[in-house]
């Protein structure tokens, strides 16, 4: 093994359209192409500045608990006690609210409840070594049943103003983007970044390809796991937060089935289910589509039930694509 | 012996991969009653030549005859049905389920009501587990047998199919010394049954020992045949590589600096008990013993990924506490592990990404990660170990079992360790790389490295190690450096014998 390298090996592979346009994200981006031209051409309210910036409201609260469960997804892990984490979260600021706490408060305990529970199902998996989709299918039921044994079948509605007018709001007067989906774009950005420029996100990616040799190399993969929960209880906060202030109102039912939307959003993304890959880019490519597709269908008055049927549909196509394809670039 | 009948003849066989012509005009010849040592280095095309003969792959061009008659295997079922079955390196089993059911798995014998035929299912398993001198019975659960008699599952596997072409590819890889001589004896049983074998097997000795008949591949192409008892091993290897391979280890003149680390009375609960020794600068030491003796799982501790019950570890006079690998690569040690797949490679990655993770931390100004830094310590450590690639950015499962170890060897120097592990570093990669990966050992130790080898394999042991320490069922037999150094006294101490 001396010195002289008798190979030369490029610092790139030689750039290749093909597999450029192959990339998921690149189908992605014709998808949305595809979804803004039906739209249009089916509905002449598609196209309107004010309507797509109240659709946003639909899927932006979900889109940012996404954002963590794609990382959670990335190192083989899911929650999906996330919907009904906001129901808990939701409940404990309506409690708070009718003994006359402020805003801050409220959106303080939205948080803190939030990531407490996202660290019980952390503790859960990465302690005592349990399978995440088995533990977060326990807590959703238990999150979801104190929720409604609490609430029985009232609803608590005492809201203060600013928290509802936050929720409700735009980022400026007159500007119509509205403060959820503002947040979903910051808040896109960094997760993009954390997970594609620095340390732990490189970090993240390993754990998902391979978690022994992860452990291997140094890096705490139990821990970056349990974080990981925090970080998707947190989101999960954030979203009750905002939830609770658009709609004014804590009932046992909220955000019901959100789990759905929220990991369709993801593996839509092109993140892998079975970790490891994906992108931040692609996950929000796919909120767009997702987002979109509902609005346009809801214009053309397609009711929810049907809606449904479509979410369920597009999860199973994008998981099944990818591996079909793969099968076939196998095929040689 | 050539007036054995031939059973299968293959002939001009090709396959292409993008990029890559695996197989050009390769021929092989087997006949009934014999072992043929099918020889090559990684890539010379012998996993191909298996795929196209169990029907994974189709060949681009050739012919295969089996009793004269040609062959056109569209998938395993067909080659099954035409009577060859491949043994692997890992065996591929249902380890909840008996050993019955593991044999006649996907051929379960079936009553009329479709329903599955248990009596029989039993007795034809249990004639055919006599028939190979099996110790266990058909209705053992698969998980409590051993690496050895898991083979022998695999073998009444193939016979159950009334297999008369026989591969085996690596089949002694994790098999420790007595459990050879056990599959050698069956080997024989079949041989006197009339099937013919193929085995592969990176071990001269064995191919020696078992093997009638040799082939040899090379880059895809074939390169001679002939009796084993006609040729050397000297010869064997030439065509091998296509040159002759110095196997003289590096001759190092290496002056050995201070005590970097000491290990003081390391205990586990089952796996080794009392672990006390030193290691230098620029000293190699050599660990050598059976499998099972507890070795790696020493290792493990030293690294972290396991906890030590009782004992101390010092590293440059100081004593350290490691409780997880992140904490031994601080304190300087890198352990390259055994099983490449699982503990060492992210296949998906490209190089660049595997080599910098464990140091990703020096990569990086207030943890994001410059690529241009990662770039230098690529290339500085691709280069230095000559990984051949076509990119930086080329993914880890396209490369040779020989390239990945060098890329896993890169990982751990570029985390500028004072210690480094290396446990069976020459594990399955090709003689051509197992000759670079020797030296380059050397030259870390020349540089001051102090090095710990553990190896299975007695001549890598004894030629690279300044000394040897043995272990036995978890414990220290002996230390041997210098003239006591030999081969027979130390697979002596190995085996329990005198101390």
């Amino acid at each position: 093994m001396s010195d002289t390298q008798r190979y030369h090996v490029l610092d790139r592979a030689p750039f290749n359209l093909a597999s450029y346009l192959l990339r998921w994200e690149s189908i992605l981006v014709m998808l949305l192409v595809a979804v803004i031209i039906i739209n249009t051409a089916i509905s002449p309210y598609f196209l309107d500045i004010y309507n797509l910036s109240d659709a946003t409201f639909n899927f932006s609260e979900k889109a940012i608990i996404a954002l963590a469960m794609a990382l959670l997804i990335i190192t083989r892990e899911i929650d999906l006690s996330v919907a009904a984490n906001i129901a808990v979260c939701s409940l404990v600021m309506g409690l708070l609210s009718q003994m006359g706490y402020g805003t801050p408060i409220l959106v303080m305990a939205g948080l803190a409840v939030g990531a407490t529970a996202g660290a019980a199902n952390g503790a859960l998996v990465t302690k005592f070594r349990l399978p995440s989709i088995v533990v977060t299918i326990g807590t959703m039921s238990l999150f979801r049943g104190i929720a409604q044994v609490v609430l029985g079948d009232q609803a608590l509605t005492k809201y203060p103003s600013a928290l509802t007018s936050f929720g409700q709001g735009y980022i400026w007067p007159g500007v119509p983007i509205p403060n959820s989906f503002a947040l979903f774009l910051i808040l896109a950005c960094m997760f993009g970044f954390v997970l594609h420029r620095t340390v732990i996100g490189r970090q993240i990616f390993a754990i998902g390809h391979n978690p022994t040799a992860a452990r291997f190399s140094g890096i705490k993969v139990e821990k970056t796991r349990f974080w990981l929960f925090v970080l998707t209880g947190l989101m999960a906060g954030l979203a009750a937060v905002l939830l609770t202030g658009r709609i004014g109102s804590t009932r046992p039912n909220i955000a019901l089935g959100w789990e759905l939307e929220i990991v369709t959003m993801v593996i839509l993304g092109g993140i892998s289910i079975a970790g490891g890959t994906g992108t931040i880019l692609g996950l929000v490519l796919s909120v767009f589509i997702l987002g979109l597709t509902i609005f346009g269908l809801s214009l053309v008055n397609i009711p929810g039930i049907e809606i449904a049927i479509l979410i369920g549909l597009l999860l199973i196509i994008s998981i099944a694509i990818p591996i079909m394809t793969a099968k076939w670039r196998g095929r040689t | 012996m050539n007036d054995q009948p031939s059973i299968l003849v293959l002939s001009g066989l090709s396959k292409s991969f993008p990029g890559v012509r695996a197989l050009n005009d390769a021929k092989l010849t087997l006949r009934s009653g014999e072992v043929t040592a099918l020889l090559g280095e990684n890539g010379a095309g012998k996993s191909t030549l298996v795929k196209i003969l169990t029907g994974i792959y189709r060949p681009d061009a050739g012919e295969i005859l089996i009793d004269g008659k040609a062959q056109h295997f569209n998938q395993p079922t067909d080659s099954w049905a035409a009577g060859i079955a491949a043994i692997h390196q890992e065996t591929v089993m249902f380890d909840e389920l008996s050993v019955a059911e593991n044999i006649f798995m996907g051929h379960m014998p079936r009553k009329k009501s479709g329903l599955i035929d248990w009596p029989l299912l039993h007795s034809k398993s249990q004639e055919l587990l006599k028939r190979i001198e099996a110790e266990f019975t058909s209705d053992t659960i698969l998980k409590t047998l051993g690496v050895a008699q898991k083979h022998m599952v695999e073998i009444a596997r193939a016979l159950s199919h009334n297999a008369r072409i026989i591969i085996m590819d690596e089949p002694t890889a994790a098999l420790s010394g007595r459990e050879i001589d056990d599959l050698f004896d069956i080997i024989n049983q079949l041989k006197s049954q009339g099937c013919a074998i193929i085995f592969i097997s990176h071990k001269f000795e064995e191919i020696f020992k078992i093997a009638d008949r040799w082939t040899c591949l090379r880059d895809g192409e074939y390169v001679g045949d002939g009796a084993i008892k006609d040729v050397t091993q000297a010869q064997l290897v030439k065509l091998m590589v296509g040159r002759s391979i110095d196997q003289v280890f590096p001759k190092r003149n290496v002056t050995i600096g201070k005590t970097v680390l000491e290990v003081d009375d390391l205990s586990n609960a089952t796996e080794f008990d009392g672990a006390s020794f030193n290691l230098r600068q620029g000293e190699i030491l050599g660990f050598y013993g059976l499998v099972g003796a507890g070795r790696s799982e020493l290792m493990q501790s030293l690294f972290g990924i396991s906890q030590a019950e009782r004992g101390t570890v010092k590293v440059n006079g100081n004593i350290v506490k490691i409780e997880n690998p992140s904490d031994a690569i601080s304190a300087g040690i890198a352990y390259v592990p055994e099983d490449r797949q699982v503990q060492g490679t992210f296949q998906p990655f490209g190089i660049r990404e595997n080599i910098t993770l464990p140091s990703i931390a020096n990569h990086a100004a207030s943890n994001v990660i410059s690529y241009t830094d990662e770039l230098a310590t690529t290339r500085k450590f691709g280069a230095r170990l000559s990984v051949k690639a076509s990119s930086w950015e080329q993914r880890l499962n396209e490369l040779s079992g020989g390239n990945q170890q060098k890329v896993v060897i890169a990982k751990w120097l570029a985390t500028k360790p004072n210690i480094l592990i290396l446990d069976e570093p020459t594990k399955g990669i090709d003689i051509g790389s197992k000759a670079a990966v020797h030296e380059f050992i050397g030259e870390l130790a020349g540089e001051g490295l102090a090095i710990i080898l553990v190896s299975s394999e007695l001549p890598e042991v004894i030629g690279m190690s300044d000394s040897i320490q043995v272990m036995h069922e978890g414990k220290f037999i002996r230390r041997f450096s210098g003239a006591e150094i030999s081969p027979e006294a130390i697979v002596n101490a190995a085996s329990g014998g005198a101390h």
